[in-house]
């Protein structure tokens, strides 16, 4: 299964969150939503303790899990990159884009590299079409990338501060 | 303070209206009067920009509300510095000269016979000059937070820090010219500014009077600048009802929306009209839900108010999911007011106290910014118990979504609020009867609220001068794709496409031909070339073979190839299936598996017939929205792009050249010259030079198909004048 090294610290603060709630009820998404926060994605572990705190089947939050993309069962690497690919982004090539990322940091779409380095994942519309093909590094939006130029351009900016480690 | 009655929402809508007015005075050039002081270089020697000020005191002081003090280059005419013009509609300029300031004085007591004073305005226009810069996701992406600092800081840097107001407002629409900031009064609309360029506009055009040229709109047919975004293209054939405050107020401060009549709509509904008066308008309006569908809102509305109920809901969805679809999180983002007064409105129609905003979590700002619009709407009473001082109670809360396309559907929706799997549920019983925990339930989206309070104010009859019989009121619509004007366009329904695509799009990127636009989404289909002058409306759309859906439109040229279209949606669907019904779930894999074989080169003859048999199958079998619209990508291509499919399947070509497995590179060898410079780039080194030997010595180039990857770099390379490398 899931392999993890979670930081069991951390549970206290998701108690917190969860003790605060006025409600239980309709309450499991935004509390899984916190959990992703807070563990920054939501391992079997976090899910079993969640089924506790809200008694809610378990098998029933791993559907919950795995129905919604913005949530996450693998950890995803120190640089974040998603290619937006929402047709306007599309039909400029952000195909082309995601491959290059892809080839450049070995890195299939949806996986994180073994270093835990780089996690490369196609994204839906973030609705910056003007800008499009649009790419986001842990936050941070690089508009128009067309070329393999450009993607090595993101690629050597933001791993700028890496020194020698590209 | 708490609001405690319409009056007390009267006398905020005085004192704040001062601060808003500028900006709505300054795009209505047919009434406003302009007071032009010259700032050339001899102007500002005598002493040009002090009386600037004065006027500008005066002007206020006066309270005009339609008087606009406007720095300019200089008006010629020197040694009688300084000078000023008042120009007055439909009147000829007048000129003063050597103006001092007694003069100055007399010219707005005397000289102004458009006067229309401000009734009891207690702050009027703040400062003499509003800057804006468009704040919505777009153009926070190009960089708009670095043009905010830099503007900041050239205004300190150059001394005229408390003559500008700057402020950071929803999106204008041109999302592709971003950042955006427009200089008001003088309405100056500069696009695809830097940081740096600040400098420029502050010494040229704010201290000197003279807007810079180069960061003006240019128009990319015809390479015509403009000054004032009213006149060009993009916005001429715009209408703005439900984006009307997008642009104009500052989000982050309810007093700019008491400024516009805020709020107004729901002091007279609570106090003045009983709920099924309030229904019966909206229903007089005609307003049809502008998230897909285009059910009739106070239909809606009735059958929720009919049902008795010890607890009601009112959920506005704001699960954008269509990709390139994003003016609900542009309204959000430029107007959180609007939406929560809407939701107050329809909650004591139909009866309810609570609601509920569903917002993608991939929106991070528009949510951000309808929280701190929440929070104002509170401490001043309209958020909350006895509002208005009527007994009527209404909370809202707020609910991120987790990225499912499915929970745009609002019985989808409903189990995601509640916390499940967000499957749709089977309709009837709908959720206007039964809904969310079981209890009535309206879903809305956001755009179709907006136009709530506008109808409300202005009259059902108003709403219906805007777009046609049975399609009443405006859509905005996301443009976007193979197009030179990307951006959020709102225009009357039963415009054309034409006009959409060529009059505010301006056409196709780079002189390319037009080959479809794709309304709708994912569940949408393709309008073609025959379509172009066919009038958007819902039934239109629907005749087809396509659907209004959320309003995306996404252009495409001859390059895209309409079967690798039509799989890119497949693809989306496929994951985006809940998989709850086998049509859906199995029937739209295998869909995209024939069309992944067909773009391969391995379809077969027979697969066009079961593309077809099986689209159709899902769409009458799925039970919810996304499975019965998600062929449609496949069916319209397929309908009016048989040729194309055609091709794949018998002749294995792409016509467009985007199928890879399809493509082949080919250098003509009567064209070639023998530079090499496409062997140069070749990433596996296929391309090598033949043993014939050109006039110039070189030798004619040649690409080895066994070893060609099809990379397509060798292209661009040729030379455009020679061409010789084609693709087939």
């Amino acid at each position: 299964m899931t392999q993890t090294n979670i930081d069991t610290s951390l549970f206290a603060k998701l108690d917190e969150y969860i003790d605060g709630l006025h409600s239980k009820q309709g309450a499991l998404i935004p509390v899984l939503h916190e959990a992703q926060r807070i563990f920054e994605f939501l391992p079997i572990e976090v899910q079993n303790y969640i089924a506790q705190k809200l008694d809610i089947p378990a098998s029933k939050i791993y559907g919950v899990v795995t129905f919604y993309s913005f949530f996450t069962m693998t950890k995803k690497g120190k640089y974040k990159v998603s290619v937006c690919m929402g047709t306007p982004c599309f039909v400029r090539g952000a195909d082309k884009v995601l491959a290059k990322f892809e080839k450049d940091l070995g890195v299939k779409a949806g996986t994180t590299s073994e270093d835990g380095m780089y996690s490369v994942d196609a994204l839906r519309c973030v609705g910056a079409c003007g800008l499009a093909p649009v790419v986001i590094v842990n936050g941070k939006v690089y508009g128009r990338i067309e070329t393999d130029k450009d993607v090595e351009g993101v690629i050597s900016d933001f791993t700028a501060g890496e020194g020698a480690s590209t | 303070m708490r609001i405690e009655s319409p009056k007390d929402l009267a006398a905020l809508r005085e004192k704040y209206r001062g601060d808003v007015i500028m900006r709505l005075v300054s795009d209505d050039f047919e009434t406003r009067t302009e007071i032009k002081v010259a700032l050339g270089d001899c102007g500002l020697k005598a002493g040009a920009r002090e009386i600037l000020k004065i006027l500008f005191d005066e002007v206020n002081a006066a309270r005009l509300e339609n008087v606009s003090v406007i720095g300019v280059d200089c008006l010629g005419d020197c040694g009688d510095e300084p000078r000023v013009q008042v120009v007055e509609p439909g009147k000829a300029p007048v000129d003063f000269k050597k103006v001092d300031s007694t003069m100055a004085k007399d010219i707005v007591a005397k000289h102004i016979s458009s006067r229309k004073p401000l009734d009891k305005a207690k702050d009027m226009n703040p400062t003499r000059l509003q800057l804006l810069i468009c704040g919505g996701t777009g153009c926070i992406s190009s960089g708009c937070l670095d043009v905010e600092t830099a503007l900041e800081e050239s205004l300190k840097k150059h001394g005229i820090r408390e003559e500008a107001t700057i402020l950071k407002v929803g999106c204008f629409g041109f999302c592709e010219q971003g950042p955006i900031v427009k200089v008001y009064p003088d309405n100056t609309f500069y696009v695809r500014v830097e940081g740096k360029d600040m400098d420029e506009i502050v010494e040229s055009h704010l201290l000197k009077g003279k807007p810079v040229e180069r960061f003006l709109f240019k128009d990319p047919e015809t390479a015509e600048r403009y000054t004032a975004h009213r006149d060009m293209p993009f916005y001429e054939s715009q209408v703005r009802v439900a984006l009307m405050h997008c642009g104009v107020v500052d989000p982050e401060r309810i007093e700019d929306y008491f400024g516009v009549d805020g709020y107004k709509s729901l002091a007279v509904a609570l106090t003045e009209q009983k709920p099924i008066e309030v229904i019966d308008i909206i229903k007089d309006s005609g307003l049809r839900g502008r998230g897909g569908a285009g059910f009739p809102t106070g239909v809606k509305w009735e059958a929720a108010y009919n049902v008795k109920s010890d607890k009601k809901y009112v959920v506005c969805n704001a699960d954008e999911g269509d990709p390139g679809a994003f003016m609900d999180r542009s309204i959000l983002e430029g107007d959180p007011h609007a939406v929560i007064e809407a939701m107050a409105v329809c909650a004591y129609a139909i009866g309810a106290d609570e609601g509920i905003v569903y917002v993608r979590a991939e929106y991070p700002l528009a949510v951000n910014r309808f929280r701190i619009a929440c929070e104002q709407a509170r401490q001043y009473g309209l958020l909350g118990k006895n509002i208005f001082g009527t007994g009527f109670n209404f909370e809202i809360t707020i609910d991120l979504g987790a990225g499912a396309f499915v929970c745009g559907e609002e019985t989808a929706l409903l189990n995601s609020v509640e916390g499940k799997r967000g499957e749709p549920r089977v309709k009837p019983p709908f959720p206007a009867a039964v809904g969310l925990w079981g209890k009535p339930t309206i879903i809305n989206n956001v755009e179709t609220l907006v136009n709530i309070p506008q109808i409300l104010q202005k009259g059902a009859a108003w709403f219906k001068t805007y777009g046609t019989e049975g399609n009443s009121g405006t859509k905005v619509f996301a443009l976007a794709g193979k197009i030179n004007n990307v951006g959020l366009v709102e225009v009357p329904m039963g415009i054309t496409l034409r006009d959409v695509v060529y009059k505010i799009g301006g056409g196709i990127r780079e002189g390319r031909k037009f080959k479809a636009v794709q309304t709708g989404g994912p569940s949408g289909g393709c309008m073609f070339e025959k379509n172009l002058d066919a009038q958007v409306t819902f039934e239109n759309l629907q005749k087809a073979g396509s659907m209004m859906g959320s309003g995306g439109m996404i252009v495409m040229d001859e390059t895209d190839c309409m079967v690798d279209i039509a799989k890119f949606y497949m693809d989306f669907t496929v994951e985006e299936s809940c998989g709850k019904c086998t049509p859906c779930r199995i029937g739209n894999t295998r869909l995209y598996e024939i069309l992944e074989r067909i773009t391969k080169g391995l379809g077969k003859e027979s697969d066009l017939d079961e593309l077809k048999n099986l689209g159709e199958t899902i769409k009458t079998t799925s039970l919810c929205g996304l499975g019965s619209t998600a062929p449609n990508p496949v069916l319209s291509t397929l309908e009016h792009f048989f040729h194309e499919y055609e091709a794949h399947v018998r002749d294995r070509k792409c016509p467009a050249g985007k199928c890879k497995d399809l493509v082949e590179y080919i250098i003509l060898p009567e064209k070639c010259i023998g530079c090499g410079l496409c062997a140069k780039v070749c990433p596996v080194n296929c391309i090598h030079a033949t043993g014939e030997t050109l006039k110039t010595g070189k030798k004619i180039h040649v690409i080895d198909q066994n070893e060609c990857v099809k990379c397509g770099a060798c292209l661009p390379k040729c030379p455009p004048k020679i061409s010789a490398i084609i693709t087939e």
